[in-house]
């Protein structure tokens, strides 16, 4: 079977996917996109009557846009990190995950800041930041830092999209719009798969795949010092940096295993996400799981033990106040992980994709109980008399605000399925020819 | 051939890294030049200006630039000399806390001055203790004016600033309302404008980071030291509307402070009563020294005179319970 018989009987297997539009697919974007819209309103309002309408006050400046922000910031990070590892070590199965991992990574980065930029009190004057930089200020880094990323995986993600894109701008038989073929014929900026071409591609997307496991470490780092650079008690942690990192990778595994799951069960891929696959996330899933732990267990363990005057304070406001979620967030969300993927028999794809769920809703809670106990704990008590002064509760604009950006995740992830097979289709030939080689030599070598 | 070749490839490595490192510099001394363009620009405008001639205080007739003039009679500098503050002055506050009896008009006269509503303070008043054993005392807070700020170092676009003269102050016109130097100040000083007031919109007033006013939506404010009285010669609102003379201010540089009514020498006083800076420990090194709580002038309960809406803010600390069981307050 030659390549080009081969691209075809592809471009047929993944092209329902790319052409067909069905009732439910509709209603799926018309849903996601309601959410949108209401969060869009919440956006309108926040505007016109300021923060006020928001839960955040003057001790807990920072609420669930923030806890947003660094949660879809280490998805993004996470997932940066493992598309560099897959595709730097070669990994043989990589290539049935790796555009779910990619399309993770850059549609994380993208919504991630978009939080971020909810939480500042004048968007008016968003422009001052690059008009009279600082340089001494850790946002100022984690502007440049995140800014770097999001070029970055932009360029990364594309280079791995040009294969496929050749592919489908060759496919005569695709029943897709025009513009879309215009657009794919634009896009694969005349790539023709020749062998020199293929090397290059090859060897700049090796690069890029080191570049941003380099770039997603710094801009998680960095977001981890703007808490860690201050002195609040909760936040003032030297671990704070390696800690974000484990506790980023755990949450973006989380997603990825539950993404595959998604798109298994609704494209039934089973062809190519094989159980194998999960089991592989799965025993990741278990070492970040010990890892994230661990840290866990360091970070409030030396607070505990050496137990100084704010730091007891602060556990108290967590054990008072935010039992259960403590309880979840670093118990539960840890344990059961770790018990589903631990034991051999558990370890089924139901079972894995749980134990993700879990690690993903844990971690959110975490990243809550970093940020806002920390602000309700200040030095010097809190004595007023308005109880949203006092405890925050996050608003409905902020929830609302927070569904939309899962929601405009989900939507994004949705239409660029749409326009590219999730698996790979220049990988998988590429997969077939390596393992024929290897035949073929081992056959030569029998002779 | 060959060697030539790669020759050939090498140089082009080299140049290309040559060009990034090129560019890159290019990039940074771009921004520079472009930053201090613009300070030029600024200097240059009030040179071009129209001269008018003045009497001067001491009775010489001066002649100045119309730029130079200000308008206002409130605002008495323009926005760059408050950038840079009083010159040869080190601001300092000293509060006697063995004198506070809670009476809140400092934070009446601040919120007056201020133009703050009633649940914005720039001075609070806390009743706190140092020890589980020890009475607690009420405790004047302004901002610390510390000398390594945090808030500052956080600042992404330079709103917060400190001064030669040791104040710490905000340009509401500059701030973005990110909030970083909020949760970076161990001490609560600063406060946020949540939503829109009407006072913001009284433009009677040009606004000066001296001033705070009109205060802005969506940005920081705090505690200023009350620069724009400083200029004039007169004492703080809060070390002025004091009566119990709780609140010395003062230049370091000169070694002096007062409350209005006596005037010391501030290491003296530092000295012989045993001074002390709050949170010490945490390297702010602020400019408001405290003097311990002892031989109290007035006991505790004294200090529940008020509202009962601000009593109420007291009531989680275990000395005042025991004080509502006796009966006292």
């Amino acid at each position: 079977m030659d390549v080009i018989t081969r691209k075809k009987t592809l471009v047929k297997e993944f092209s329902p996917m790319l052409e067909k539009n069905s009732s439910l697919f509709r209603l799926w974007i018309g849903a996601l996109v309601a959410i949108i819209l209401v969060g869009l309103y919440a956006f309108v309002l926040q505007v016109i009557n300021g923060h006020e309408i928001t839960g955040m006050r003057d001790n807990v400046v920072w609420g669930i846009y923030i806890i947003n922000f660094i949660f879809f910031v280490g998805i993004s990070y996470s997932g940066a990190f493992i598309a560099g590892i897959l595709h730097f070590f070669e990994t043989p199965w990589k290539n049935s995950v790796l555009r779910i991992v990619e399309i993770t990574t850059i549609l994380s980065i993208i919504v991630g800041p978009i939080f971020i930029l909810l939480c500042i009190g004048r968007l008016d004057r968003l422009h001052y930041l690059f008009i009279y930089p600082r340089i001494q200020s850790p946002i100022t880094w984690d502007i440049i830092a995140i800014l770097t990323d999001i070029i970055g995986c932009f360029i990364y993600l594309y280079l791995t999209f040009i294969p496929d894109l050749a592919i489908l701008r060759d496919s005569k038989e695709l029943k897709v719009p025009e513009w879309r073929k215009k657009l794919y014929t634009f896009l694969a900026i005349g790539y023709q798969d020749t062998p020199t071409q293929r090397k290059r591609l090859h060897k700049i997307i090796k690069t890029m795949s080191a570049m941003i496991i380099a770039m997603a470490i710094v801009a998680y780092t960095v977001l981890a010092w703007i808490f860690s650079l201050t002195l609040q008690p909760g936040w003032n942690s030297s671990i704070f940096a390696p800690y974000f990192i484990i506790a980023g990778l755990y949450s973006g595994v989380g997603v990825i295993i539950i993404a595959m799951y998604l798109i298994r069960k609704i494209f039934k891929l089973e062809k190519h996400i094989k159980k194998s696959h999960f089991i592989g996330a799965g025993i990741f899933l278990l070492v970040l799981a010990l890892l994230f732990g661990y840290f866990t267990f360091s970070e409030y363990f030396a607070r505990w033990f050496s137990h100084k005057t704010t730091d007891n304070q602060l556990l108290d406001t967590m054990f008072n106040n935010y039992f259960w979620e403590f309880i979840f967030a670093n118990y539960i969300g840890v344990i059961i992980p770790i018990i589903i993927l631990f034991f051999k028999k558990l370890r089924t794809i139901k079972l894995i994709t749980f134990a993700a769920v879990i690690a993903v809703l844990g971690l959110w809670l975490n990243r809550y109980l970093i940020v806002v106990p920390t602000l309700e704990t200040p030095y010097l008590p809190i004595q007023d008399t308005r109880p949203e002064f006092i405890y925050y509760t996050a608003t409905w604009i902020e929830w609302a605000l927070s569904f939309a950006g899962i929601a405009a995740f989900f939507l994004f992830f949705t239409l660029l399925i749409k326009f590219i097979p999730i698996i790979p289709m220049s990988g998988i030939i590429e997969q077939e020819f390596a393992s024929r080689n290897k035949k073929d030599k081992i056959a030569e070598n029998q002779e | 051939m060959k060697i030539n070749n790669t020759e050939k490839k090498a140089t082009n490595r080299r140049k290309f890294l040559k060009l990034g490192l090129m560019s890159s510099v290019t990039v940074v001394a771009g921004t520079s030049i472009f930053s201090n363009l613009r300070s030029e620009e600024e200097k240059e405008k009030t040179i071009t200006g129209e001269k008018v001639r003045l009497l001067t205080p001491e009775g010489k007739i001066v002649e100045v630039y119309e730029e130079n003039i200000n308008k206002y009679p409130e605002a008495l500098i323009t926005p760059i000399e408050s950038k840079i503050g009083i010159p040869n002055r080190k601001f300092v506050m000293v509060i006697d806390l063995a004198k506070c009896k809670n009476a809140r008009k400092c934070v009446e006269r601040c919120q007056v001055a201020h133009k703050l509503d009633k649940h914005q303070e720039f001075i609070k008043i806390q009743l706190i203790s140092n020890n589980e054993e020890g009475q607690p005392y009420w405790f004047p807070k302004p901002c610390f004016h510390c000398d390594e700020p945090p808030c500052v170092t956080v600042c992404p676009t330079g709103a917060t600033f400190k001064r030669d003269d040791g104040i710490v102050l905000i340009d509401n016109t500059r701030c973005i309302g990110c909030k970083f130097c909020i949760t970076s100040c161990p001490y609560s000083a600063r406060q946020f404008n949540w939503g829109h007031e009407d006072k913001f919109d009284d433009k009677s007033q040009p606004y000066s980071p001296e001033t705070g006013i009109p205060a802005a939506e969506g940005t920081v404010m705090k505690c200023d030291f009350c620069p724009d009285l400083l200029r004039q010669g007169e004492l703080p609102h809060c070390a002025k509307s004091c009566p119990m003379g709780v609140i010395y201010f003062g230049d370091k540089n000169e070694d002096i402070v007062t409350n209005g009514e006596e005037t010391v020498r501030f290491s003296q006083l530092i000295n012989d009563r045993g001074g002390y800076r709050h949170l010490e420990h945490l390297g702010t090194k602020p400019n408001v020294y405290y003097l311990p709580a002892v031989n109290r002038q007035f006991p505790l309960e004294r200090g529940f005179d008020i509202e009962e809406d601000i009593k109420e803010r007291y009531k989680d600390v275990p000395y005042v319970q025991e004080l509502k069981k006796q009966g006292k307050i």
